[in-house]
């Protein structure tokens, strides 16, 4: 790992132990709203609580994870040192002040405004500034990476990007736009409010900006899970990559449709056109093509992997996977949840469908389901791939990485199956208490106690991970080899210049972005004077 | 494969256009409200105001003419507070000397600037109606009931005698089911939300005459019918628990 195995374990351990403080939370959050437990005697501990486990595992846990395995990828892919390594410890202390800066924030009660602020709620200003900071540090990442990529490129003229760090380098961009619009929220809008200079806010085209991240952030956590399925998990099982081609194909198309997508979590807000949503509808529809593209790439390369084994006959070979690899169980679990929850998704992302379903427990269920599943079961396996190399010792026992990966699949879908049924039941999302009392909810009380459960499986998976991780520190030294990425099948396959590159891509989605979003915002912000509403300031009540 | 920048370009451009056609044209076309132009319902689809298309405005519905700014909620001069003091000697009689009634009047020390100066503006426009209220408030000046609002604001509150053992679940839960909100939840012990009155130490009478109040309609000036719509709901011992708790006595 060059000269950055410290930097790359620094991000990793804030992101794990973060990331278990967080589950406490979440399974806190269920008992009290469980009929297992009474009502929380102050249900604005139960909103600290949501606004703490959010912030931490949507913005810190996995932009810190993308960070880390963003700099693994530029070391060994690159095969050279990391360029500005004091700059990306500079980025990683920013990362770490605003984290504590925000949670110190909102454990002390001033700012329970969900992590996705929900003007015209606003808390106390220093809630957003860590945001902010969080979000800042992320940005010198992505410059970094672009100055290395920029560095082997001098060095190496024409010559092919490693699929892994065109991967990782399109995900950096695709955050880099995507972010800006909840930086544009919390910058013009809400910390004016927050400091005391202004005492109204457009809620409407807060809401509007915060859609534009919104739903990109989703693929900017998926992104190093997809490098995982193309370039980690084809090597891990003894197999090929399918198409080196396809997989940055694959990439290149999310960062053009992840973007003008975002206004479908806005289907019922009244201050965006019903042609917009339409569009946004269609928009968020050809996401299925990458995410489809790679479905059928890395079944495509399990199935060399398989046959490879000695793998006979049309289904036989599924047979022959190598299923005691952790890699190879979790990529199967990581589908699975991904089937379910991209299935729901058609129903979330549809203009019509979405509001039989808007603002219910169902929605919890699906980016749990996808977020916390699919991507997180991931995340699991790049820290087990990269642990040896990173701390030059091997991992304990691959019985107990099983059964991490088996506890983590089971308990997210013992949570979040009986959500979206809830859901359907119509109950809704954001509630600090249920009265199971009322004939009318007692049928779904069961629903949330099933959850619980799982979310003690979670919870048990999430320290035995971290136990795992830690354990390796002191574990059987091994003898260092390079770490290496997944080989394609066609290795020295030409690849087309816009495949090596981003131009055609990013111009694409900022294109995109004008058209599905230029419009609601400059037709709101022409309106900004007769549509701001009181801001309602939230903590430090009596 | 080797043009694949290309297609991709000519690719979106085709889906932004045919998604377009779709979505701003042929949809608003076939689902149109028949009373409505064309023209009407394409700027429907993109979400034009209406007010951009006819030259009437809308002619506002304020429940109350109170607009609440930031002069009430920055610090206050002491200048502010002693003038306030000097005004506030017309109201002894019924709100005590030091803003703790004796008179079962609201008790007004400690109590947010906002809410003292939104209810004497709702007294001095009629929107609150009270045989003492109304002359007292008729001859105020805008400066007069910011400072008054300042003054009752900076004195100390009566102390709560409440033990937290026994917070009433309407207090502390509302009813979830008849959609009525904790009383805490804006009136203090669990938050607060602007404008509205911190209640710990209230005398007794007055939070039940007014719950009974706003339960009957007789009382309007809450915007939004906030309170009429919770207290609409309120079971008649709920409103003695509430009464009580808020009041220090225990039921």
């Amino acid at each position: 790992m060059l000269n950055a195995r410290r930097l790359i374990l620094a991000h990793f351990w804030v992101a794990f132990a973060g990331f278990v403080l967080a589950l406490f939370l979440g399974e806190w959050q269920m008992i009290v709203r469980s009929p297992l437990h009474s009502w929380a005697d102050h249900p604005e501990l139960y909103y600290r609580s949501v606004t703490a486990h959010g912030s931490e595992m949507a913005y810190v846990f996995p932009t810190l994870v993308a960070m880390g395995f963003g700099y693994a990828i530029c070391v060994t892919a690159l095969q050279r040192p990391l360029v500005g390594l004091k700059t990306a410890w500079f980025a990683f202390w920013l990362v770490v002040v605003g984290t504590v800066l925000a949670v110190v924030t909102v454990a002390s009660g001033h700012a329970s405004v969900l992590y996705t602020f929900y003007p015209p709620l606003v808390g106390h200003a220093g809630y957003y500034v860590g945001i902010v900071l969080v979000v800042v540090g992320s940005w010198i990442w992505v410059a970094l990476l672009t100055v290395n990529l920029r560095a082997w490129r001098r060095d190496n003229p024409g010559a092919k990007v490693p699929l892994a760090m065109f991967a990782n380098v399109a995900g950096a961009y695709l955050w880099a736009w995507t972010a800006v619009g909840a930086a544009l929220e919390i910058l013009l809008q809400i910390l004016p409010v927050a400091f005391h200079l202004r005492t109204t806010i457009d809620a409407g085209l807060a809401r509007v900006l915060f859609s534009w991240t919104l739903h990109a952030i989703v693929y900017f956590w998926l992104v190093p899970t997809y490098i995982a399925y193309y370039a980690i998990v084809p090597r891990a099982i003894g197999g090929r990559l399918y198409s080196d081609n396809m997989a940055r194909l694959s990439f290149a198309l999310f960062l053009v449709f992840a973007m003008p997508i975002g206004i479908h979590h806005l289907f019922t807000d009244p201050m965006v056109g019903s042609g917009l949503k339409v569009m946004h509808t269609f928009f968020t529809a050809m996401v299925t093509v990458p995410t489809f593209l790679t479905i059928f790439t890395i079944c495509a390369s399990v199935e060399i992997a398989s046959r490879l084994r000695g793998g006979r006959g049309a289904f036989g070979w599924v047979k022959a996977l190598p299923w005691g690899n952790p890699a190879m169980l979790a990529l199967v679990f990581s589908f699975v949840m991904l089937g379910l929850g991209g299935a729901g998704g058609l129903i979330n992302m549809s203009y019509q469908l979405n509001s039989t379903i808007h603002n219910t427990q169902w929605v919890t269920g699906h980016f749990h389901l996808i977020f916390g599943g699919a991507i997180v079961i991931m995340y699991f396996v790049i820290a087990y791939d990269l642990w040896p190399q990173l701390t030059g010792r091997a991992l304990g026992s691959l019985q107990l990485v099983r059964l991490q990966l088996w506890l983590w699949f089971i308990g997210m879908l013992t949570v979040t199956l009986p959500w979206h049924l809830a859901g359907l039941f119509s109950m809704p999302r954001r509630m600090a208490y249920f009265d199971y009392s009322s004939a009318a909810l007692a049928p779904d009380a069961w629903t949330v106690t099933v959850s619980v459960i799982g979310g003690a499986l979670l919870v048990a998976s999430g320290v035995l991970f971290v136990y795992i991780l830690a354990a390796a520190h002191f574990g059987a030294r091994i003898k260092e080899e390079p770490y290496r990425f997944s080989v394609a099948l066609h290795e020295h396959e030409p690849v087309p210049a816009a495949l090596n590159g981003f131009a055609v891509w990013f111009s694409l989605m900022i294109a995109l972005t004008l058209v599905n979003y230029g419009f609601p915002i400059w037709q709101l912000m022409q309106l900004k004077t007769t549509t701001a509403v009181p801001a309602v300031y939230v903590g430090g009540g009596e | 494969m080797r043009r694949i920048g290309l297609w991709g370009v000519v690719g979106t451009a085709i889906l932004v256009i045919v998604g377009g056609l779709i979505a701003y044209v042929w949809i608003p076309h076939t689902q149109r409200d028949p009373n409505e132009s064309m023209f009407a319902a394409w700027c429907r689809a993109w979400g034009v105001p209406t007010s951009w298309l006819t030259s009437a405005p809308v002619a506002p519905q304020p429940s109350s003419d109170v607009v609440l700014d930031h002069r009430l909620l920055g610090k206050p001069t002491a200048y502010d507070v002693g003038h306030g003091a000097t005004l506030a000697l017309r109201c002894t009689m019924c709100h005590g000397p030091t803003g703790i009634s004796y008179a079962n009047s609201p008790n007004l020390a400690g109590q947010y600037a906002a809410v003292v100066y939104k209810q004497l503006r709702d007294y001095k426009s009629g929107i609150r109606a009270n045989a003492i209220m109304t002359p007292m408030a008729s001859n105020l000046s805008e400066t007069d009931m910011r400072q008054l609002a300042f003054y009752y604001a900076s004195l100390p509150r009566p102390q709560a005698a409440h033990l937290s053992a026994a917070v009433p679940a309407i207090v502390k839960w509302g009813a979830p089911m008849r959609n009525i909100a904790p009383c805490g939840s804006c009136h203090g012990d669990v938050d607060h939300t602007q404008a509205s009155p911190w209640l710990g130490g209230e005398p007794e009478s007055y939070i039940r005459t007014e719950l009974i109040a706003f339960a009957s309609g007789a009382r309007t000036n809450d915007i939004n019918a906030q309170m009429r719509n919770m207290a609409h709901g309120l079971s008649p011992n709920e409103i003695e628990e509430a009464a009580a708790y808020y009041a220090g006595t225990h039921p």
